[in-house]
């Protein structure tokens, strides 16, 4: 008989891990809380650093999962984890022979931070918010003008102990690297300026993405980060700044602010860790049993992580780390052959 | 108005306003040399500088006030420069800042 | 003012039986305040407060400045704190942010690092041989007339509405920093968005004004307008607030802080002295208010009972746009009718054309 692993989690890490499964002759089962498949890729407009429309990767992951018939429970959250199954909101049991946490994070609430006045104020928008309109086809201010000037903010909800977020998201810096050229490929005319703490360009291509926005793009960087942005007459945003660069404040006035959210761990993690004598870090995120060779086992025999529920990654890293938790639990599944 | 003698001044903003600063100056410098934007900060001209180690000169510093608009006394302060083109040595982006610290005393000569 | 639901930042406010603790210095710069304050809860409100002669300052300003050591106003507060309890409350409320920033930071640091106040009981009852009693409720007045908006509203003999145009009238509010900046679960709506004064202001029918420089810091500092060197960024932070709202043709400002409030007014009249700026419509200043001064106008109370007459920049045009009715003639006249002198006229009250006047001649 076929050996049977629930997956926590129908995203990207999710959806890659049942294909890997699937395919060394393993039968996965998704449970997804949200009542679609995908995960937060489903919101993107494009990928970073090459700009591959986000649907290119999750539309073959769905249709693989669709073809080889991969059971998918939507729509249900999973409330205890153990190594021999899990258990549903509403008490179903669903005994399995491994478990897989791929639940992902949740995108930091802009809101929290108070000063830069999102969901107070017009075109104070987060980078999911922008990602959104650029699916819409529709990229204007609240009065459907063309912004003139824009303004990036690295780190929102990120290395911020303030909201008790210490860590740091890693994708945000290339995301608005990416967010800054193409809003300045749709409005060439608006200057962009990205406001950042450090830039911190950690994978293949971000680099030479980063100094092609500055050359080619001409894309503007001030080193500090916004302390507030008020209101204008004008209907614009002001905001302050220290160019730590050159030692002085700086302000000025924008028309759209785009907050970098950070990722943050979910608000349950601390539940199902409970649950199961899982570790969480102080981050909040899960800890894996250790960080060079176990990074997607947990502490405990039979239940395993892959993606950004054991820190923030990106999409790459997430498919690659399914893959090596497929790996994972096909070993540990040989290794307990009844 | 009365001259009272209040003993202080009204302090002048120190902030960098880029609303009221003229930028097209800075803009042209860009246009010229827009591998200026490529700067990371990173300070290898200001630390190997001859004349930033014997006086208050600072090459980066100096540079990204002319990219916010902040002219005043730059052109002075690339007399400073002694041209020996260490700076350019050392960029890790391949700025050609020797030619940078001309360009700005070109531009900015009535500021 | 569009703004996030304050509601997240609350706090329990007591609904009566208040241990009333004055500001040092409300008394010389607004004078009428906090005797409206009193008038206002006790006589309108039916309220009891203590008004206790035997209460000091809570030596904020010189703790601020570096001349009162921390034991020294950890004692005093406590002192404070002390003679509530003997008076029988519980409850206590402070006329001043400062003090209420230093109460609401002693009492967390008591919290925090529980030798601290064992230390303090201690030196108090050796200098005083009073008992420390920690109060049940901590607000600051503001608070308090906040928390009656609605009723104050119900006796309203006039409402925050220009009576010629019928519009609300444009109210700047200022909050003073150590209300909710150092603290912000203290104040009613936090740091960034503090409802306490625009409770009022909408309560009472006006509008708030949301500008650029709304949270920057008056510049009154401590030790920077102490020192005369010092006064000119002192000065200029309130130049560059005043130059924010301008455009947005404020009626008034209204300030829940005794330094606020005092530095707003007065630095107008530096101003226009040195620069010939002004602020206001018809090239005079912009009116500053007390909060107390807002709800007794909107209460009916007279302006000069209320110590208007004591303001840098005149309120006559704020007066007459809200059709509060008084006698010109008995601006400069004391509680008992006496001539208490006259101030010179000045820039900021449209003074300017006369002094320009002068010069060419």
């Amino acid at each position: 008989m076929k050996r049977r692993v629930v997956i926590v989690g129908g995203g990207a890490a999710g959806m890659a891990t049942a294909l890997g499964l699937e395919s060394r002759g393993v039968e996965p089962v998704i449970v997804e809380r949200d009542t679609e498949m995908g995960g937060k890729v489903r919101n993107w407009h494009k990928l970073f650093p090459t700009f591959t429309p986000a649907s290119e990767i999750l539309d073959p992951l769905r249709r693989s999962i669709a073809e080889r018939n991969i059971e998918c429970r939507t729509g249900v959250a999973v409330e205890t984890v153990a190594s021999d199954g899990v258990t549903l909101a509403g008490g179903e049991r669903m005994a399995a022979d491994a478990v897989v946490m791929a639940t992902g994070f949740t995108l930091f609430d802009a809101r929290r931070k108070q000063e830069y006045g999102y969901g107070i104020y017009d075109n104070v928008v987060t980078s999911a918010d922008l990602e959104q309109m650029m699916n819409s086809g529709r990229v204007r201010l609240a009065d459907g003008s063309m912004p003139r000037r824009i303004a990036i903010l690295h780190c929102v909800g990120s290395r911020d102990e303030k909201v008790c977020q210490s860590h740091c998201s890693k994708v945000c810096c290339i995301t608005g690297v990416k967010q800054a050229i193409e809003l300045k490929k749709m409005f060439p005319e608006a200057d962009v300026f990205n406001f950042y703490m450090d830039i911190r360009m950690f994978g293949p291509g971000y680099e030479e993405l980063y100094r092609e926005a500055q050359q080619s793009y001409n894309i503007h960087f001030v080193r500090g980060r916004i302390s507030e942005a008020s209101p204008m007459i004008n209907g614009r945003i002001q905001i302050k700044a220290e160019d730590t660069l050159t030692g002085r404040p700086l302000k000025m006035s924008i028309d759209m602010l785009v907050l970098m959210v950070g990722m943050r761990a979910n608000d349950d993690n601390g539940l199902l860790a409970a649950s199961a004598s899982l570790d969480v870090a102080p981050n909040g995120f899960m800890q894996s049993r250790d960080p060079f060779t176990g990074a997607v086992r947990s502490p405990r025999e039979g239940i395993f992580y892959a993606g950004a529920v054991t820190a923030p990654k990106s999409l790459a890293d997430t498919l690659a780390e399914a893959a090596l938790a497929a790996d994972a639990v096909v070993d540990y599944l040989n290794r307990t052959q009844r | 108005m009365r001259s009272i003698r209040f003993g202080y001044g009204i302090s002048k903003p120190r902030a960098i306003d880029i609303d009221s600063n003229d930028l097209r100056k800075s803009n042209e410098i860009l246009r010229e040399m827009p591998e200026l934007q490529t700067c990371i900060g990173c300070g290898s001209c200001t630390a190997s500088c001859t004349a930033g180690n014997l006086t208050q000169f600072n090459f980066r510093r100096v540079h990204t006030l002319v990219r916010r608009g902040e002219y005043m006394g730059a052109y002075e302060e690339m007399n400073k420069c002694m041209l020996c083109g260490k700076c350019r040595l050392v960029c890790p982006r391949g700025i050609n800042t020797r030619g940078l610290a001309m360009l700005i005393k070109r531009k900015l000569g009535d500021f | 003012m569009k703004r996030a639901s304050w509601q997240e930042y609350q706090k329990d406010i007591a609904d009566d039986k208040y241990y009333y603790a004055r500001s040092c210095i409300r008394q010389n710069f607004f004078p009428g305040s906090e005797r409206a304050f009193l008038d206002i809860l006790r006589g309108d409100l039916g309220r009891d407060v203590m008004d206790d002669p035997i209460h000091t300052s809570c030596t904020g300003i010189g703790y601020h400045s570096d001349v009162v050591p921390l034991e020294t106003i950890m004692t005093v507060v406590a002192r404070q704190f002390a003679l509530m309890g003997e008076a029988g409350y519980e409850n206590f409320i402070s006329s001043c942010i400062t003090s209420f920033g230093i109460y609401t930071e002693i009492l967390s640091t008591w919290e925090e690092f529980p030798e601290t106040e064992e230390r303090t009981r201690e030196y108090l009852y050796k200098a005083t041989g009073r008992e420390l009693v920690k109060p049940r409720s901590l607000a600051h007045t503001s608070d308090i007339v906040f928390h009656f908006r609605d009723e104050i509203a119900r006796k309203a003999k006039r409402k925050l509405v220009n009576v010629y145009t019928g519009r609300p009238l444009r109210v700047v509010e200022h909050i003073g920093c150590h209300y909710a900046k150092i603290f912000p679960k203290s104040g009613i709506g936090g740091s960034e968005f503090p409802y306490v004064l625009a409770g009022m202001i909408e309560s009472w029918g006006g509008e708030v004004v949301d500008y650029p420089e709304r949270r920057h810091c008056c510049g009154f500092g401590f030790r920077n307008y102490l020192v005369q060197a010092n006064r000119g960024y002192s000065i200029a932070n309130s130049q560059k607030k005043l130059e924010s709202m301008s455009p947005y043709k404020p009626d008034f400002i209204v300030g829940n802080c005794p330094g606020c409030s005092m530095f707003l007014d007065r630095w107008q009249y530096a101003i226009a002295e040195m620069e010939g700026t002004t602020y206001g419509a018809d090239g005079q200043g912009i009116p500053v208010l007390t909060y107390e001064e807002m709800a007794g106008l909107v209460l009916g109370y007279d302006p000069w009972e209320l110590g208007m007459q004591m303001h840098q920049v005149d309120v006559e045009p704020l007066l007459d746009k809200m059709g509060v009715e008084y006698d010109p003639a008995a601006k400069y006249l004391g509680r008992d009718g006496r001539y208490i002198g006259k101030p010179e006229r000045a820039a900021v009250n449209n003074g300017c054309q006369r002094a320009i006047y002068d010069i060419k001649l």
